[in-house]
């Protein structure tokens, strides 16, 4: 599994907002995905009808998961194709090791996943002696540059075409050093030229899944740049890795989800690809791969069924919750340090890797409730976040100043005389050391306020004693 | 025979009881004009919202558990924030789910609490009030109001009723100031940036006054205001229509004072 650097967040956080060239690619958020959702949902009334539709298909889904993944497993098993039921990371890479050594692969290609990078599969096949790939532009890009996506469906989003002009530079070797690397199109060209030599030589292409369809035995994955279909069809072997509740029941209720994925991630109506991948080629299919296997992967998903946290179950990684983040859009992805940025990695990574090492990340919100407002799939975000710190809470995991901070609060505010009291005597305390200024620019014990801002001092007296003094002016006193 | 008046009780909420008692002496104002008797139950601390938001589920319960009592009796229960509103609204029902005993008087409480210009406009059917203010103002849509609670056009209504008053939207003006409750003073630097990024939209706007439903996202955005030298206002959205800014400075006082 990968290492986190979630318990270094405020670390990380810190050095996001210094970096400008980040800072500069985050500002592309709300021009590129938030305005065309918008745009995209304009066009459909239907949308919040789609979203509840969704919505039940997944529960319906999650509540009979056993059943599904079983006729799942029968359908591509009768299409002549492998299951492999995998509860951790390292038994999944090691499926996928086997199946390269047992035909005797060199070359893996890969489209993109992210549930590869959830169980660190590159590094692991690349200690393998095999040669790694990633077909997906944006994949390709963090692949040559050593880093982990910032994004689940932009994994490349904090990089500027400079940077990549430069790796391409650097690692295309044998081209004209002074070919022009300046426009998109000429950087994509580029990727595209190399990436076929690639495809021709594939031995094992990885993909991972948008949809398992239990009815068909099919494995479904949507792109844009049509790597995927390539990885698949070109390769030898196509192994496609799905956790455990990629499953939905039929085709018709694909067809139903795929309404509301792509407008909630990118804004377009359809991505440019949907491919249906049903078992290996058969005799008389034009391509396609010898074997199809598909790798059942559980990796704390089972866990959460029948929890507070099942709900998250239901998420199609269509990225809308980070897209519109005001905590994402601040520091990108990489800072949440685990492969799930954004609030849907802030409920889900605290269930895979565990509270202890994510505990930040569901802490890290104000509840401003934008993911739930975008999330197709109404996804209850801030509650499962919420959900996240009770059990930090339980179980002490929150820092002990914090803790008795608020178990001191809640003393006062269960006492209505002392509160009163106490709260008459800060406002009082408060008011005079702005020495009428109205605010304070440095508060002992709250530098967390003032380093940031001023602090608003109170008008002088609680609205309390005045409301009482009024009455009593009045001749009656509640 | 008229019918009697409708009794609320006001929900001052923890912040505007120490900071900025004008805003609760607005909201009594408009209340009453909207044709409510108010009542104030002195022994109201806080929500609980602060130990809710923290995982303390046992000390937000300790908190809220005199509330649903003390608020029983009113046909209304009114707060000037829609994050409190939205806490008893929306989140006691939650809090109290498993204790049955509890239930049907926390549902009671939830169906008849209201956010306070919400309930002005939807509940007393107020179309608009006699304050007078002259200049631009923008105004700031906080969280909870806003996807708890639906408070969106209410306000802008109410404004748009004060001669002289001119709205300057802002460029986003759903987006979180970066307040988040503890959110703020926990995560210091994202709440910097975020209401960095606020106050450099307010600018933007021309307005000389901001305005906003809750005193959280107010201080939070004031503060940072006051930081940067701005010499925009800032008011609880009541203070305007309540005709009521003589009463008070502007939270952060005036620029240069």
């Amino acid at each position: 599994m990968n290492v986190s650097t979630s318990p270094k967040f405020k670390e990380n956080v810190h050095d996001a907002l210094r970096d400008e060239s980040l800072q500069r690619a985050l500002g592309r958020l709300k021009s590129g995905f938030q305005v065309n959702r918008a745009n995209a949902i304009s066009k459909m009334p239907e949308f919040e009808a789609l979203r509840d539709q969704a919505r039940d298909i997944k529960n319906h889904t999650l509540e009979n998961l056993d059943h599904y993944l079983l006729k799942f497993e029968e359908n591509v098993k009768a299409n002549g194709g492998h299951v492999h039921w995998c509860a951790d990371a390292a038994e999944a890479r090691e499926v996928v090791a086997k199946i390269c050594r047992d035909k005797d692969a060199k070359s893996v290609l890969k489209g993109k996943s992210m549930i590869s990078e959830e169980i660190g599969l590159n590094d692991f096949l690349e200690k393998q002696d095999l040669k790694v790939v990633e077909t997906d532009l944006g994949e390709y890009i963090i692949q040559l540059r050593h880093e982990p996506p910032s994004h689940i469906i932009a994994p490349a989003i904090h990089v500027h075409k400079e940077q990549v002009a430069e790796s391409f530079r650097e690692t295309h070797k044998g081209r004209d050093p002074n070919r022009s690397l300046v426009e998109p199109r000429e950087l994509l060209d580029e990727a595209r030229d190399v990436m076929r030599e690639h495809f021709f030589a594939a031995d094992v292409g990885i993909t991972g899944a948008n949809f398992l369809i239990a009815e068909t035995g099919s494995s479904v994955i949507v792109t844009n740049e049509g790597n995927g279909d390539l990885t698949q069809t070109l390769s030898r072997v196509h192994i496609a890795i799905a956790s455990l509740e990629k499953v939905v029941p039929t085709l018709e209720d694909a067809s139903s989800i795929l309404r509301v994925l792509a407008r909630s991630a990118t804004g377009q109506e359809m991505s440019s690809y949907t491919t249906f991948s049903t078992g290996p080629r058969r005799s008389d299919d034009l391509d396609g791969p010898e074997e199809y296997h598909v790798i059942l992967l559980d990796n704390g998903r089972s866990n959460m069924l029948g929890t507070e946290f099942q709900d998250m179950l239901r998420c199609i990684r269509c990225a809308a919750c980070m897209n519109h983040c005001p905590v994402y859009g601040a520091v990108g992805g990489h800072a949440y340090g685990w492969v799930y940025p954004g609030p849907m990695g802030s409920v889900l990574s605290p269930s895979l890797i565990g509270v202890d090492e994510a505990g930040h990340l569901p802490n890290a919100s104000t509840f401003c409730g934008k993911c739930e407002e975008v999330c197709p799939m109404r996804i209850p975000l801030p509650k499962m976040m919420r959900h996240w710190r009770e059990r930090e809470f339980e179980k002490h995991l929150s820092p002990a100043s914090f803790r008795y901070g608020i178990k001191t609060w809640a003393f006062f505010a269960s006492k209505p005389k002392l509160y009163r009291t106490v709260t008459g005597i800060a406002s009082k305390v408060l008011s005079k050391m702005s020495r009428g200024k109205g605010r304070i620019a440095k508060l002992p014990l709250a530098g967390g306020w003032t380093d940031m801002r001023d602090f608003p001092a109170p008008e002088g007296k609680t609205f309390k004693q005045l409301w009482a003094e009024k009455q009593s002016g009045k001749g009656g006193s509640k | 025979m008229t019918p009697s008046k409708p009794r609320v009780g006001l929900f001052i909420t923890c912040l505007v009881d120490m900071f900025r008692p004008t805003v609760g002496f607005s909201a009594v104002k408009l209340l009453e004009e909207a044709g409510c008797e108010v009542d104030v139950p002195m022994d109201q601390t806080c929500c609980g919202q602060p130990a809710f938001n923290s995982g303390d589920n046992a000390s937000a319960r300790k908190v809220a558990r005199p509330l649903i009592n003390m608020f029983a009796d009113y046909d209304y229960v009114v707060a000037p924030s829609g994050s409190c509103a939205g806490m008893i609204k929306k989140h006691f029902p939650e809090l109290f789910a498993d204790d049955p005993l509890m239930a049907e008087k926390v549902q009671a409480l939830s169906d008849k609490t209201y956010e306070l210009v919400s309930f002005l406009t939807d509940i007393m059917k107020v179309d608009g009030v006699p304050a007078e203010f002259d200049g631009k103002v923008t105004y700031h849509d906080s969280c909870s109001g806003l996807r708890e609670l639906g408070v969106k056009e209410q306000p802008r209504k109410l404004l748009n009723s004060i001669k002289g008053l001119e709205i300057a939207e802002l460029g986003e003006p759903e987006s979180c100031c970066g307040f988040g409750g503890t959110f703020c003073v926990k995560y210091p630097e994202i709440s910097g940036k975020m209401v960095g990024d606020k106050t450099r939209d307010i600018t933007q706007t021309g307005a000389k006054t901001l305005l906003a439903g809750d005193l959280g996202c107010l201080m939070n955005m004031a503060g940072k205001l006051a930081r940067e030298g701005s010499k925009v206002e800032v008011r609880h959205v009541a203070e305007v229509l309540a005709d009521m800014t003589m009463a008070a400075p502007p939270i952060t006082g005036k620029e240069g004072e």
